[in-house]
C-alpha cells in the first residue's frame, strides 16, 4: 500500500460520516434503478416466456355461432399462423356459503384437451373427461378466493339450466391473467372466474354443437396485424362477429401493460434525482476537503508527486464512496427488487417466475453511478491538481464578505449579529448554498410527487362512487330484456330504486383511431348515476349526441360538437355518426353515455333494456341475493362495496409499497444532504462557534448558527420543491394514465404539509446529530492557531 | 472601580494546577501556581512555550477545569464551576484577546464588536469601543479588509466593549510586526489607564514587559519570579 493509499484509507475512516451519507444517496438512486428496471425487466420476461409456452394469442373475436368450417376460412387468412375456435359464455354461478350470486366465464376444452391457442396451465388436478357429472377446471385466483379444492362442487345455470360441476383442476390462461367480469371494471377475484369444460357439455347446454362463438388467432412474424383483423372480420361479419382486436384491447393483457407501463415510468423519473444529489453532495464535500488539505497537497507536490498523481488520488477517494453507493445500492436493490418481484408475480399468478438479471443493468447502474460522481468531483479535483506547491503551503487568503444589504438598512432594522453571520455565509458560497436547496427540494418533490396519489386516488373514489356511480348494486341481464325487467326486479325483496340502462356494444372511431366501448344508455332524468364535469357539477344526458369521458375524447382527439363513427358490434350492425355533445370526467375506462332513449333508437329497437342499477336495503341484501339465486334467468348482481373493496385493495397492493419505499428514500436524500452541508458549515465555522464560546456565547447560541443555516435551506427548498413536485405527480398521471385507468390530478394543501414535515423532520435529526459536535468544540486550541 | 472582595483581590490563584496524562506518563503543566491580581493592573507573564503561562491564562478565564487547587474571581470562586456557570463569567466578567485575532470574517469590525455587545449586561456603544482603539474610520470594514494590527484593535475592542474587569490577552502581538505590534499595545494600555480593566498580557516577548505594573515570569509550570515595575513606560517606546 502507497503512502497516499494509506492516506486515503485515513481520511475514508476519519470522514466516515459523511462518506456513508453520501454513499447512502448513491445507494438509493442504483437501488430505484435496480428496482424499478429489474422488476419490470423480471415481469416483462416472465410475461413473455409465459405467452410463449401458452402460446398466447394475437387477435380474439367472438361471434354469436359460426360452424366450425369457418375456422377454415379464417386459417387461410393472408398472415395467419394458426386458430383456435371455441365456446365462450359467461353464466351466473351459485356458491354454497356465499350468498352473493357470482358469475363464471365458461369456456371450452376440445375433446384431446389439447388447445391451439390459450392454453390452460394445470396446477393441479388434471383436465376434465366427458361423462356423468360435468367435470371442471376452475381459475386459480378464483379458487383461492373462494378456499375451491380439487373435489369440491358448485351449481351453474348454463342457457337456463342449473347444472352442478366438480371441481377436477386448477388452472391459469395468459389469457386471463386478470380475470375481469363483464362490464365491470377491476378484477373481482371470488365472484368472477373461468370455467374450463369439456366441449361437449357447452355445445350441448348452448346448442352450439359443431360450432364456436369464439376465435382467437397468431399472426405471422411481419404480417401486417391491421389487415389480419379486417380480413377476420370481413370473415366472421355474416356470422354476428362483434369485432376482432389485438392484445392491446385484450382486458388481461391491457390491464398488465397498464402496471408494467406505471413500473417503468417510475423508475426513470427517480434515480436521476438521486444521482444528481449524489453528485453535488462529492463536489461539496471534495471542495471542503482540499481546501482543508491545501497545505499537505502543496508539500505533496513539493516534495516530488505529479498534479495527475494527486489527482488521481482524491478521484480515488470519489471512487471508493462509488464503490460503496454500488454495492449497498445492488445489494438492497436486487433483494427489494426479488421481493417487488415476488409480490408482483403472486398478484398475477404467474405460473413461472423470471428473475431477469440483466448484467447490463448492474453495469449501467454502477457506470452512471460512478460516471456522476467522478463529474461531481471534477473541479474540486481540478482545483487540487493546479494548486502551485508555494502556494498551496500558504493558507488561502482570508474569505472575503461583502455587505448584501445597504448600510442604512442594519441602522433602521436591528438584526442579530449571529443571523447576518448565517446570512452572509450562505451567500458566500452561492453555488454549495444552492445546490443544498436544491438536494433538499428535490426530496420535497419526490414526496409530492408520491404523496399526492395517494389523495389522487381516493378523489377517484370518491368520484367514481360516491359521486357519480351512486347506486348500490348493479344487475346484468344475460342479454337484452324488455323495460318491463325493471319493473320485475323492483318487486324483489330488498330493492328501494331501479334505473335502468342500456349498454350497446360499439366500435366508435375517428378516422384510423376507433376503440370498442359501450355506449351506456341512461335515463336523462336518473338520479342514482349521473355524470360530472372537471369542475364535478352535474351534466344532463341531452336527448341526442354521446357524452364521452375525457379519457376516449382523448384518444379519439375529438371535442364537443365533433361527429364520430359509430360502429355496432351487435344486431344489425350498421354505421351512425353521431356528435359528441359534452365531456366529462371519468377516470376508470373509457365511458360513452347516451340518453336511454337515443341508444334503444340507435340500436334500432324497441324498449330493450341490458340491465338495472338498483339501491338495496341493507338489511335485506341477504334475502335479495337469495331471490337472485333462484331466477337465475334475471342475470348477474355486482356490487359497488365489493368493487369498491377490490379497487382499494389493488390499489394499497400496487401503489401504496411504493410510496412506502419512496417516503424513506426521500428521508435518505434531506438527511445526506443536511449532514453533509452542515458538516462542512461546522468544519468552516468551526473556529468562529469556538471564538464567540470563549467570547461567552452559550451552547445554544452558538448551535444558532449551525441550525439557523440549515432551517434557511430547509424553508427556501419548500416553495421550490412544491413546484418540483407537481411536475413528478404530472408526470405520473401521464405515465400512469392507461386506458383502463386514469388519475385525476388533485394535490391538497396536505400533500404539501406531509412532504414538509417528513423533509424538515430528517433535516432536524440530521442537524442536531452534527450540533452534538458544537459541544466538542476545542475552545483553548482556537486561542493558539491560525486556521 | 468595582467593588473588590476575596481579600481585596479581583483575581487570586492558591495552588492552581493542572495536569495531562498522555500515555503511561503524567505531564503537570502547570504546578500549585499562587497568583493575586489587584482591580486595574496591568500585567505581563513572560515565560518560554510550554511554560505554563497559557495553561494559566485559561484556567483563570474559565476555559479550562483545573487538576487541583482553586482560582476565585473577586468571591467567585471559578475553579468549582460548571460548564453553564463559566459561560456567563466569561461573557460577563472576561475579555479575551487572542494571537490570531479570530474575528468573524462574515462580518464588519462594527458588527464584529456588536456581537458581543448584544449579549452583554453593560455594555459601552460599539462605536465608542472602536473608537477607544482608534478605529472609527475603519469600522464598516470586513476583517479581510484591514491590516493585521487593525484586526487585532477589533478583536481589543470586542473584548472590552462589554466592559469587562478582566481582559486576557495570549500573545496579541505575536502575529504582528513592531510597529503594528506597539499600536495594538497602546490600545491595551489606554483601555487600561481609561476604564481600570484588571488586564493581563500573555508574552513572550520580554521587551513588551517596561509597560507593566508587574511582571509574572513562568518556568516549567510553576512561577519564577514576580516583579514590580516602579519606572513603567508608556508604549510607544516599546523596541523591539
Amino acid at each position: 500500500m502507497t503512502a497516499l493509499h494509506l492516506k486515503l484509507l485515513r481520511e475514508m475512516t476519519r470522514l466516515w460520516a459523511q462518506v456513508l451519507a453520501i454513499a447512502l444517496v448513491m445507494a438509493a438512486g442504483v437501488a430505484t434503478l435496480i428496482i424499478g428496471v429489474g422488476t419490470y425487466q423480471s415481469l416483462d420476461q416472465t410475461r413473455q416466456v409465459y405467452y410463449r409456452a401458452n402460446r398466447f394469442a394475437d387477435v380474439f373475436a367472438t361471434v354469436t355461432q359460426a360452424p366450425r368450417a369457418v375456422l377454415q376460412s379464417v386459417a387461410e387468412i393472408d398472415g395467419v399462423l394458426s386458430v383456435d375456435g371455441r365456446i365462450a359464455k359467461v353464466a351466473v354461478a351459485d356458491i354454497e356459503g356465499v350468498t352473493e350470486p357470482a358469475s363464471v366465464l365458461l369456456v371450452s376444452l376440445s375433446k384431446d384437451g389439447g388447445q391451439a391457442l390459450n392454453r390452460l396451465h394445470l396446477r393441479s388436478g388434471r383436465l376434465p373427461e366427458p361423462g356423468g357429472v360435468i367435470e371442471a377446471v376452475v381459475s386459480e385466483v378464483f379458487a383461492e378466493a373462494n378456499d375451491f379444492r380439487i373435489g369440491f362442487q358448485f351449481k351453474v345455470v348454463m342457457n337456463g339450466a342449473l347444472r352442478q360441476i366438480r371441481i377436477v383442476g386448477i388452472g391459469l390462461s395468459p389469457e386471463y391473467v386478470y380475470a375481469v367480469a363483464p362490464g365491470e371494471i377491476m378484477p373481482n377475484e371470488g365472484r368472477f372466474g373461468v370455467v374450463w369444460v369439456p366441449e361437449a357439455v357447452l355445445a350441448a347446454a348452448y346448442d352450439l354443437d359443431g360450432a364456436f362463438n369464439a376465435v382467437s388467432l397468431r399472426v405471422l412474424p411481419g404480417a401486417s396485424e391491421m389487415d389480419v383483423i379486417a380480413n377476420l372480420d370481413r370473415v366472421l361479419a355474416p356470422f354476428g362477429g362483434q369485432g376482432a382486436y389485438g392484445r392491446p384491447q385484450q382486458t388481461s393483457h391491457a390491464y398488465l401493460d397498464s402496471e408494467l407501463m406505471q413500473l417503468r415510468s417510475m423508475s426513470s423519473v427517480l434515480p436521476p434525482v438521486f444521482l444528481l444529489v449524489a453528485a453535488f453532495l462529492v463536489n461539496m464535500t471534495l471542495t471542503r476537503l482540499i481546501a482543508l488539505e491545501r497545505e499537505q497537497i502543496g508539500l505533496l507536490k513539493a516534495i516530488g508527486y505529479s498534479a495527475w498523481s494527486i489527482g488521481w488520488h482524491y478521484i480515488e477517494f470519489v471512487l471508493v464512496i462509488a464503490v460503496f453507493g454500488v454495492a449497498i445500492g445492488i445489494t438492497f436493490g436486487t433483494w427489494a427488487g426479488g421481493g417487488l418481484t415476488n409480490l408482483y408475480a403472486r398478484f398475477y399468478s404467474f405460473p413461472i417466475l423470471i428473475f431477469s438479471r440483466d448484467p447490463m443493468l448492474y453495469l449501467l447502474a454502477g457506470g452512471i453511478t460512478v460516471a456522476s460522481a467522478v463529474l461531481g468531483a471534477i473541479r474540486a479535483v481540478r482545483k487540487a491538481a493546479q494548486l502551485a506547491p508555494a502556494v498551496a503551503m500558504q493558507p488561502p487568503a482570508p474569505p472575503a464578505y461583502r455587505s448584501v444589504l445597504p448600510g442604512w438598512f442594519s441602522s433602521v432594522i436591528q438584526v442579530r449579529k449571529t443571523w447576518i453571520m448565517v446570512s452572509r455565509h450562505l451567500l458566500h458560497w452561492p453555488w454549495r448554498t444552492a445546490g443544498g436547496v436544491l438536494g433538499l427540494s428535490l426530496s420535497v418533490a419526490v414526496l409530492v410527487g408520491s404523496i399526492w396519489s395517494i389523495g389522487g386516488v381516493e378523489h377517484m373514489i370518491d368520484y367514481t362512487f360516491n359521486k357519480t356511480e351512486r347506486q348500490d348494486a348493479t344487475i346484468g341481464f344475460a342479454g337484452t330484456k324488455p323495460a318491463s325487467a325493471a319493473a320485475t326486479v323492483a318487486r324483489l325483496p330488498g330493492v328501494l330504486a331501479v334505473e335502468p340502462f342500456r349498454a350497446l356494444a360499439v366500435e366508435i372511431g375517428r378516422g384510423h383511431v376507433t376503440r370498442r366501448v359501450a355506449i351506456v344508455g341512461r335515463p336523462a332524468d336518473g338520479a342514482l348515476t349521473r355524470l360530472l364535469d372537471s369542475s364535478l357539477a352535474p351534466v344532463k344526458i341531452p336527448e341526442s349526441g354521446l357524452v364521452m369521458t375525457r379519457a376516449l375524447a382523448d384518444i379519439l382527439r375529438v371535442g364537443r360538437g365533433d361527429v364520430v363513427d359509430i360502429r355496432l358490434l351487435e344486431g344489425r350492425r350498421h354505421n351512425r355518426l353521431v356528435h359528441v355533445s359534452a365531456i366529462v370526467e371519468g377516470y376508470l375506462g373509457l365511458g360513452v353515455f347516451m340518453e336511454l332513449g337515443a341508444v334503444q333508437a340507435l340500436a334500432l329497437e324497441g324498449n330493450r333494456i341490458s340491465g338495472v342499477n338498483i339501491t338495496v336495503d341493507t338489511l335485506m341484501q341477504d334475502d335479495l341475493f337469495a331471490a337472485l339465486k333462484q331466477t337465475p334467468s334475471l342475470g348477474q348482481i355486482s356490487m359497488q362495496t365489493i368493487a369498491l373493496k377490490q379497487f382499494r385493495a389493488t390499489m394499497a397492493q400496487n401503489l401504496f409499497v411504493m410510496i412506502g419505499v419512496l417516503i424513506g428514500l426521500a428521508g435518505v436524500i434531506a438527511f445526506g444532504v443536511v449532514y453533509n452541508f452542515s458538516r462542512i458549515s461546522l468544519s468552516e465555522q468551526g473556529r468562529e462557534m469556538a471564538s464567540l464560546r470563549v467570547l461567552g456565547f452559550t451552547r445554544t447560541e452558538v448551535s444558532v448558527l449551525l441550525l439557523a443555516e440549515i432551517a434557511m435551506l430547509t424553508l427556501l427548498a419548500q416553495p421550490l420543491g412544491w413546484a418540483l413536485g407537481i411536475l413528478i405527480a404530472l408526470g405520473m398521471v401521464e405515465g400512469f394514465s392507461s386506458e383502463i385507468f386514469s388519475m385525476p390530478f388533485v394535490v391538497g394543501p396536505e400533500v404539501f404539509a406531509y412532504s414538509s414535515l417528513v423533509v424538515m423532520t430528517a433535516a432536524l435529526l440530521s442537524g442536531l446529530l452534527v450540533r452534538r459536535r458544537v459541544d466538542r468544540l476545542d475552545l483553548i486550541a482556537v486561542l493558539k492557531t491560525r486556521e | 472601580m468595582p467593588n473588590v472582595g476575596n481579600g481585596g483581590y479581583l483575581l487570586r490563584a492558591e495552588k492552581l494546577t493542572k495536569t495531562y496524562s498522555a500515555g503511561p506518563t503524567t505531564i503537570i503543566a502547570l504546578d500549585a501556581v499562587d497568583f493575586v491580581a489587584s482591580a486595574g493592573e496591568f500585567i505581563v507573564i513572560l515565560g518560554p512555550s510550554g511554560s505554563g503561562k497559557s495553561t494559566f491564562l485559561n484556567l483563570v478565564g474559565g476555559l479550562d477545569t483545573a487538576t487541583s487547587g482553586a482560582a476565585w474571581f473577586r468571591d467567585q470562586q471559578i475553579t468549582s464551576l460548571g460548564d453553564a456557570a463559566l459561560t456567563r463569567y466569561r461573557r460577563n466578567s472576561v475579555g479575551f484577546v487572542f494571537q490570531f485575532y479570530n474575528l468573524v470574517p462574515s462580518l464588519t469590525a462594527l458588527e464584529n464588536v456588536r456581537l458581543v455587545t448584544e449579549i452583554a449586561k453593560t455594555p459601552m456603544p460599539a462605536e465608542e469601543a472602536l473608537d477607544l482603539v482608534d478605529l472609527t474610520d475603519r469600522m464598516d470594514h470586513f476583517p479581510a479588509q484591514l491590516s493585521g494590527g487593525e484586526q487585532q484593535r477589533v478583536a481589543i475592542a470586542r473584548a472590552i466593549a462589554k466592559r469587562p474587569d478582566l481582559l486576557l490577552c495570549d500573545e496579541p502581538t505575536g502575529a504582528l510586526d513592531s510597529r503594528t505590534g506597539i499600536v495594538v499595545l497602546e490600545a491595551l494600555t489606554k483601555v487600561n489607564s481609561e476604564l481600570g480593566t484588571t488586564t493581563l498580557v500573555i508574552t513572550h516577548n520580554a521587551a513588551i514587559r517596561t509597560i507593566a505594573h508587574r511582571v509574572v515570569s513562568f518556568a516549567d509550570g510553576r512561577i519564577a519570579s514576580i516583579e514590580a515595575n516602579s519606572n513603567r513606560q508608556a508604549a510607544s517606546t516599546v523596541r523591539w
